[in-house]
């Protein structure tokens, strides 16, 4: 008898003492230290300050709050491991890692227990396919699109011929660079150019020999995949072999104030793809200094609030509380739960006029995810630094990618997947 | 008054040279590997599997491998997470090889061929030593790593590099991939433990191992007394990178279950591990347990009680942390050099003795 009211009592004290579910967790595997903090802050910085915003100015989303747990990765694929495991049980809805290997870490990880992972703009490319990775979404574009968009580019610059052309990929020697290879391999095949391929060790800051190679061999254009300390390594190089700027193009995770401000005036004229508009002249902001900054609620230091990678951060706050805003409407419950927020992200429609409504007209692209399509609608601008007004310009409308070459390596590299790890497709219709 | 030892005479010679000599030691080895197998199991969730006790264990292993060669035998290393990456590899094309094959038998054949390509590399050391050796090892951790980024057949030409563990089972239990029950993991990786610490434990009371420490202690005098200096010195690195390829293939395919080589392998690995060993203990299979967990275990509980239980951010702790174990660090090897595991045998002493240390 007395056991049995003991095991009663120490089973209710556990109940009590564990959380209520009843905000909405969303973590945020960031990274403040090491290499890639330079990049990493900003966009932590962007995601929490979002967060705060809405949970003061709406009290989170349709009234539940928003309770976001941050956990240091270091881009370090075993800390992104323990910061998974560890905020899983709190009921997290959606994992951004903000890192292409820990990504790659999470899909099958996440896809086992049933929690979506939202991969913008980074991470495993073929999780376009939404029949094969049903948890994994990576709108609005992808690796894939960005080189197919940065060669279009160059064809608008050389009136569509660049037949024998010498093209310089310089990238991160790792699952994150190593990414654009396949699709740019066929591109070269397809418009004839020459490409060669310069990778980067980890953490980047050794660059001398690959660009004492580009020296010699004068590519006509050279593409970046950096991250971190190897963007602002990469333009100063640039800079010092005087190599001409607007001919170096990064992908849209190596064009922020930090890449570009050390090499000064040398890095004048630097390109880079945009995934959402530079600039932070937009009526939210006004929301955002009067709930986030002037309450002195800011995250981390505080001063990278409107940068490219801050807006970025933002913008993934934003697509990330749609789609549970959007799970909310689907399912009239509010207290969604990682099944609900799957379908929510799914079912998204980031129209014009939401944008509008949120705060931030015109900043990312309008796109429509689907069941087969976790992709978004891949298309971005090309931006370019003005090192003497130190502000970002597009120089470019929407460039879209080129689906003849895209969509069927993502078919092929998704089936691989799919046979490899005994995956039926779903039936989308 | 722990250690009661009055009465406990050794009567024959296998007593006498037994492991564990005194009997409290012996009761606590029996009750560790009691808990570890018939307790820990049982209430193991997949945070406690995947941040704590996989890691652990696997980082036991390693350093339990480099503790054989450097420890034992004397010869600086500073290729172990080239050596991992060789196993890692190795037991990922076995996997996708023979999709038949036992995941048990992947992982030790993964083992044997880091064995022979440990033994490879482990040439220069009939001729180098010291900071030489260790530079040549070095070498072997760059071209490995390199090799791996290299050359597509070791990944199976996957678009971004990167390996990742199928879905594997041992006797209807799934071991590899993501749908692995945390105590799956954890038992798989605590037989490999026990097993290889058995093993090392006995090879270094061995005739192997007496030769091991010879050379470590006068590498001239041990081959007048008739230490064959080439089979010494190669089968420490055969056995070392055995473990260490153990590891390597534990590592990714249990543990992480994706890996990118110059990440996870990289230079960083070495050192961490060399680091398990001296703050450990050289020469002691306890003291590269030991070590493993301070290295393991110290940062993920820094990390709960800093950021879990007073709530600061995330960026000091991660700096404070590098402190406090970079400041323990310091001040254990200014304490006591020989590593955690000579402390415990001085406190083992003093035990021994109290009350009465007269």
């Amino acid at each position: 008898m007395k056991l049995t009211k003991l095991v009663a009592a120490a089973a209710l004290a556990i109940a009590a003492a564990s959380p209520a579910l009843a905000d909405l967790v969303l973590p945020s595997l960031s990274y403040r230290t090491g290499p890639y903090a330079v990049n990493g802050i900003p966009v932590a910085d962007g995601f929490a300050d979002y967060l705060t915003m809405l949970n003061a100015r709406d009290g989170g989303i349709g009234g539940v709050p928003i309770k976001m747990i941050e956990c240091e990765t270091g881009y370090n694929t075993e800390k992104g491991v323990e910061c998974y495991e560890a905020t899983k049980g709190e009921g997290a809805l959606i994992y951004s890692p903000l890192s292409t290997g820990i990504t790659y870490q999470l899909i099958p990880k996440a896809t086992a227990d049933g929690i979506p992972v939202h991969s913008m703009g980074y991470g495993r490319t073929s999780a376009a396919n939404g029949k094969v990775f049903e948890w994994i979404f990576n709108y609005p574009a992808t690796y894939w699109d960005g080189a197919s968009i940065a060669i279009n580019h160059i064809l608008a610059l050389e009136n569509n011929d660049i037949k024998g052309k010498k093209i310089a990929l310089v990238y991160h020697n790792s699952g994150y660079g190593k990414e654009p290879i396949r699709t740019l391999e066929e591109l070269a095949k397809k418009h004839g150019f020459e490409l060669s391929l310069l990778p980067v060790d980890h953490p980047g800051q050794e660059q001398k020999s690959q660009w004492l190679s580009i020296r010699q061999q004068k590519p006509d254009y050279v593409l970046m995949w950096g991250w971190g300390v190897m963007n602002p390594v990469a333009i100063q190089e640039a800079a010092n072999i005087r190599f001409p700027m607007d001919h170096f193009i990064g992908i849209w995770w190596s064009g922020s104030e930090n890449d570009v401000l050390p090499a000064g005036a040398g890095s004048n004229g630097y390109k880079a793809l945009a995934l959402a508009n530079p600039g932070d002249g937009y009526p939210i902001m006004a929301d955002m200094k009067k709930y986030v900054y002037d309450a002195g609620k800011s995250a981390g230091a505080g001063d990278q609030v409107g940068t490219v990678l801050y807006m970025r951060g933002m913008y993934q706050a934003l697509l990330s509380t749609e789609a549970i805003r959007k799970a909310q409407e689907m399912s009239g419950e509010m207290n969604v739960t990682p099944a609900m927020v799957r379908d929510g992200m799914e079912a998204l429609n980031i129209t014009e006029e939401l944008m509008a409504a949120r705060g931030m007209p015109g900043f990312g692209p309008a796109f429509q995810v689907s069941c087969a399509n976790h992709g978004g609608s891949g298309i971005a601008k090309i931006q370019q630094w003005d090192a003497t007004t130190k502000k970002w310009s597009l120089v470019t409308d929407w460039i879209s990618a080129d689906r003849s070459i895209i969509d069927p390596l993502i078919a092929e590299d998704s089936e691989a997947f799919a046979k490899e790890n005994n995956i039926t497709e779903r039936a989308c219709n | 008054m722990l250690y009661r030892e009055a009465g406990d005479f050794k009567t024959t010679y296998s007593k006498d040279s037994q492991t564990f000599p005194i009997k409290f030691d012996r009761i606590g080895y029996y009750l560790i590997l009691i808990v570890a197998f018939g307790v820990v199991p049982f209430f193991i969730d997949s945070y406690w599997a995947n941040a704590v006790f996989v890691p652990f264990l696997i980082y036991a292993i390693a350093a339990l491998g480099l503790n054989i060669l450097t420890g034992y035998c004397g010869q600086v290393s500073l290729g172990t997470g080239g050596f991992m990456a060789v196993g890692a590899y190795a037991c990922y094309k076995f996997m996708t090889s023979f999709p038949d094959l036992n995941i048990f038998f992947c992982v030790l054949l993964a083992g044997l061929i880091t064995a022979l390509v440990g033994m490879l590399f482990g040439l220069p050391s009939l001729r180098i030593k010291g900071f030489y050796l260790a530079v040549a090892t070095l070498a072997a951790q760059f071209f490995l790593v390199w090799l791996f980024n290299k050359v597509g057949w070791f990944y199976n030409y996957s678009a971004s590099g990167q390996i990742t563990a199928p879905e594997r089972s041992l006797m209807g239990i799934i071991i590899t991939g993501p749908n692995t029950e945390a105590w799956a993991k954890y038992l798989f990786c605590l037989v490999f433990v026990v097993l290889l610490a058995w093993l090392a434990r006995n090879l270094t009371r061995s005739n192997t191992g007496r030769s091991w420490m010879a050379i470590r202690d006068m590498d001239i005098a041990a081959e007048i007394i008739g230490v064959n200096p080439l089979v010494a010195k190669l089968s420490a690195f055969a056995v070392s990178s055995f473990f260490i390829g153990v590891a390597g293939a534990l590592f990714f395919s249990v543990y992480l279950g994706a890996v990118e080589v110059g990440e996870v392998f990289g230079i960083q690995k070495s050192f961490l591990i060399l680091f398990m060993i001296i703050l450990g203990g050289l020469g002691s299979i306890f003291g590269s347990i030991i070590g493993a967990a301070f290295l393991v275990l110290l940062p993920v509980l820094l990390k709960n009680v800093l950021v879990g239980t007073l709530g600061w951010q995330t960026d000091i702790a991660v700096h404070v942390e590098f402190l406090i174990v970079g400041g323990l660090i310091v001040t254990f090897l200014i304490l006591e050099p020989h590593g955690l595991a000579a402390l415990w045998r001085t406190v083992k002493e003093k035990l021994r003795l109290w009350p009465f240390p007269h």
